[in-house]
């Protein structure tokens, strides 16, 4: 039974991506301490939309000056938008990773997959014992 | 002061500071500056002057160029005075410490390429009729015995010509079992630790294997409780891929228990053998309970890497792998050697064939002059001093680094950025090292190190460098330490100033394009 979100609500993974589910679309992308970490971000590659994803499947790829990282699916279900214009200004990503710097949206099949994420709180407190 | 005899000084005037001298060439010294080739020259004009060849006519009809070529006209000695000068910028072992870790940098013995030019095994070739290079097989058989025997393991395939060309090996051959035990649709998964280099879930992949990765535990090493629970549901398990000693330089110390346990699953290990320098003689990866392992020739057996010729990555088997070895291999009968061509009679089993021939037979010489020059005990100490000398690095520099695991290190110290003042990043020490002179250490690997820092030292260097290269990186971590801006602007005293690696990456510039007006002049 799909569970529905009647108000937005924001949730963080160990991998360091934020979700923001609403109804039951979840829009996604990576945090501002995942972006920091990476440095200057210099290629997104977001999922195809209409791709089934699973939850913790690698959805996206995102390189950096120093390193490249996978984005995995922090909820299971279809990818029905992507970010197109992060091919052209991967920057968006350093400079307004959970606004502007989305990966996707994906409408999700099974809102209970959100008991094991993290709220912003306790998001705060990983990223302090990951230092 | 000291004057000659026309009442001169000997000694030269005081001089000015080195950071404020300035010249009108751009070059430093006898560092030449060095513009790019098309710079240099210029399309209007040509280096050669021959007049057009008489009585003959073009045959080029509907192909012939319409626009001119655009290449820049030089002479011959400025075309060599480039190159030249391009070749003096490099930083070569030759001229120096190359702490690059996971890439294990020793010196290429002159010994090696003297043997290497012999006539009998630099002017042959691969198609030669057999029965006329018979040293040359005789030579590739010795190193394959050589390698089995180092290794423990009962077979090697000689052909693969680099490192990721031997995990390739060795993954198709875990295939081709697979395929045998008619197990290839179920048996997906491999499993790769964090700690494992780059390029293991990338040759999983290409050989259309599922990644799953396994965490790194506190201590560097496998996370085992990590390693158990994904084994839970064997039954779609192919195999590990692991290199020991691992990325962050440290020995899998469970090693035996994942060997047992993989098997156990019905899946196969793989051991990345890039950092076997630091283990030769010492460990028979045979005894860990390996299934297939690559040897760098270029790394361990001191061939050069690149520039001086291509890799060489040989894969040595099990018996439970040994038949699915590729073609070609050398087989002896009686006295003559010949090489099994095809994947039919004594190949039938082979998964196949990587390339055109038999390998790279200029590694194969170097690295047979490298085993027998230095024979087995050589061997063995040569481990034995990469390991001691890059504990010398760590020990020496963990007051002022901060060391990523407590204990003793293999072949390579790593050191995490946690002891940098806030601002200062791994990129700007690796910087300021160039201005000391020295190659940069790899940076920002593994992964699981925060601003990792990659230092191997190999066993070539003497005591007396490592303490300069130690002097040089301890004085600018201590700069790091105290939060030193200055750090933020090397290299200074490079050829070429810090490059904007973000906007390279970003906007690449892969084309020169001539400044307006000769663009215009040349339409």
């Amino acid at each position: 039974m799909t569970q529905h979100f009647t108000q937005q609500v924001t949730f963080y993974t160990e991998d360091h991506e934020w979700v923001t589910v609403h109804g039951d679309l979840a829009t996604v992308g990576i945090t501002k301490y995942a972006a920091d970490q990476l440095g200057d971000v210099v290629f997104v590659e977001t999922p195809e939309v209409g791709k089934t994803v699973k939850k913790g499947d690698e959805m996206a790829v995102v390189e950096s000056v120093k390193a490249a990282s996978d984005v995995y699916a922090p909820l299971s279900g279809e990818v029905i938008d992507a970010n197109g214009e992060l091919a052209d200004a991967p920057e968006k990503v350093n400079e307004h990773p959970e606004t502007e710097g989305w990966f996707c949206v994906i409408k999700f099949s099974d809102g209970a997959e959100t008991k094991g994420l993290m709220d912003k709180d306790a998001y705060y407190e990983f990223c302090k014992g990951q230092a | 002061m000291t004057m000659n005899s026309q009442g001169r000084s000997t000694t030269p005037d005081e001089a000015i500071p080195m950071s404020e001298i300035q010249t009108v060439s751009g070059s430093r010294g006898l560092q030449q500056r060095e513009d790019l080739i098309f710079e240099t020259g210029s399309t209007g004009k040509t280096g050669v002057d021959l007049p057009n060849p008489k009585g003959t006519k073009s045959r080029l009809g509907s192909v012939t160029r319409k626009r001119p070529t655009d290449l820049p006209g030089l002479s011959e000695p400025e075309t060599m005075r480039h190159y030249v000068r391009l070749s003096q910028k490099n930083y070569a072992i030759d001229l120096g410490l190359f702490p690059l870790g996971s890439c294990t940098m020793k010196h290429n013995p002159r010994l090696n390429e003297k043997v290497a030019r012999m006539p009998g095994f630099a002017d042959i070739h691969p198609l030669q009729p057999q029965a006329t290079v018979q040293g040359a097989l005789e030579l590739i058989d010795q190193l394959a015995t050589w390698l089995k025997t180092l290794t423990g393991m009962p077979a090697v395939a000689m052909s693969p010509k680099a490192g990721a060309h031997g995990e390739f090996c060795g993954m198709m051959a875990i295939r081709r079992a697979l395929i045998a035990r008619g197990e290839i649709e179920t048996r997906t998964r491999v499993l790769v630790p964090a700690s494992a280099h780059g390029t293991n879930p990338a040759t999983a992949v290409q050989c259309g294997f599922k990644v799953d990765e396994i965490k790194a535990d506190e201590r560097g090493r496998v996370n085992m409780e990590d390693f158990k629970a994904k084994l839970e549901d064997s039954s779609d398990i192919a195999g590990i891929m692991l290199t020991n000693p691992n990325t962050c330089g440290l020995f899998e110390t469970d090693i035996m228990e994942i060997a047992d346990l993989i098997h156990e699953a019905g899946g196969y290990f793989y051991c990345d053998g890039a950092n076997f320098n630091a283990i030769m003689g010492r460990v028979r990866p045979g005894d860990l309970g390996i299934d297939a392992m690559h040897i760098n020739l270029h790394k361990t057996f001191s061939t050069p890497h690149g520039g001086g010729g291509p890799g060489a990555g040989p894969t040595v088997l099990s018996d439970a792998l040994a038949d699915y070895a590729p073609v070609p291999f050398v087989v002896k009968d009686e006295d003559i050697y010949s090489l099994v061509e095809e994947t039919e009679g004594e190949g039938e089993e082979a998964f196949g064939r990587l390339c055109a021939f038999h390998g790279q037979m200029g590694m194969f010489t170097r690295a047979l002059a490298y085993m027998l020059s230095h024979g087995a005990d050589g061997l063995k100490q040569a481990a034995e001093d990469a390991v001691l000398n890059a504990n010398y690095v760590q020990a020496r520099l963990k007051s002022t680094m901060t060391a990523a695991f407590d204990g003793y290190c293999m072949h390579e110290a790593l050191f995490s950025d946690a002891f940098t003042a806030e601002g200062i990043d791994t990129l700007d020490i690796s910087k300021a090292l160039i201005d000391e002179g020295y190659h940069p250490m790899t940076m920002y690997f593994p992964l699981v190190v925060h601003g990792a820092m990659l230092i191997e030292p190999t066993e070539t260097e003497s005591k007396a460098e490592l303490d300069r290269f130690c002097d040089a990186l301890g004085a600018i971590a201590e700069r790091a330490k105290a939060g030193d801006e200055s750090l933020k602007g090397a290299p200074y005293l490079a050829p070429m100033r810090r490059l904007d690696e973000t906007q390279a990456a970003r906007k690449p510039v892969l084309r020169w394009t001539p400044p307006e007006p000769d663009r215009m002049a040349a339409e």
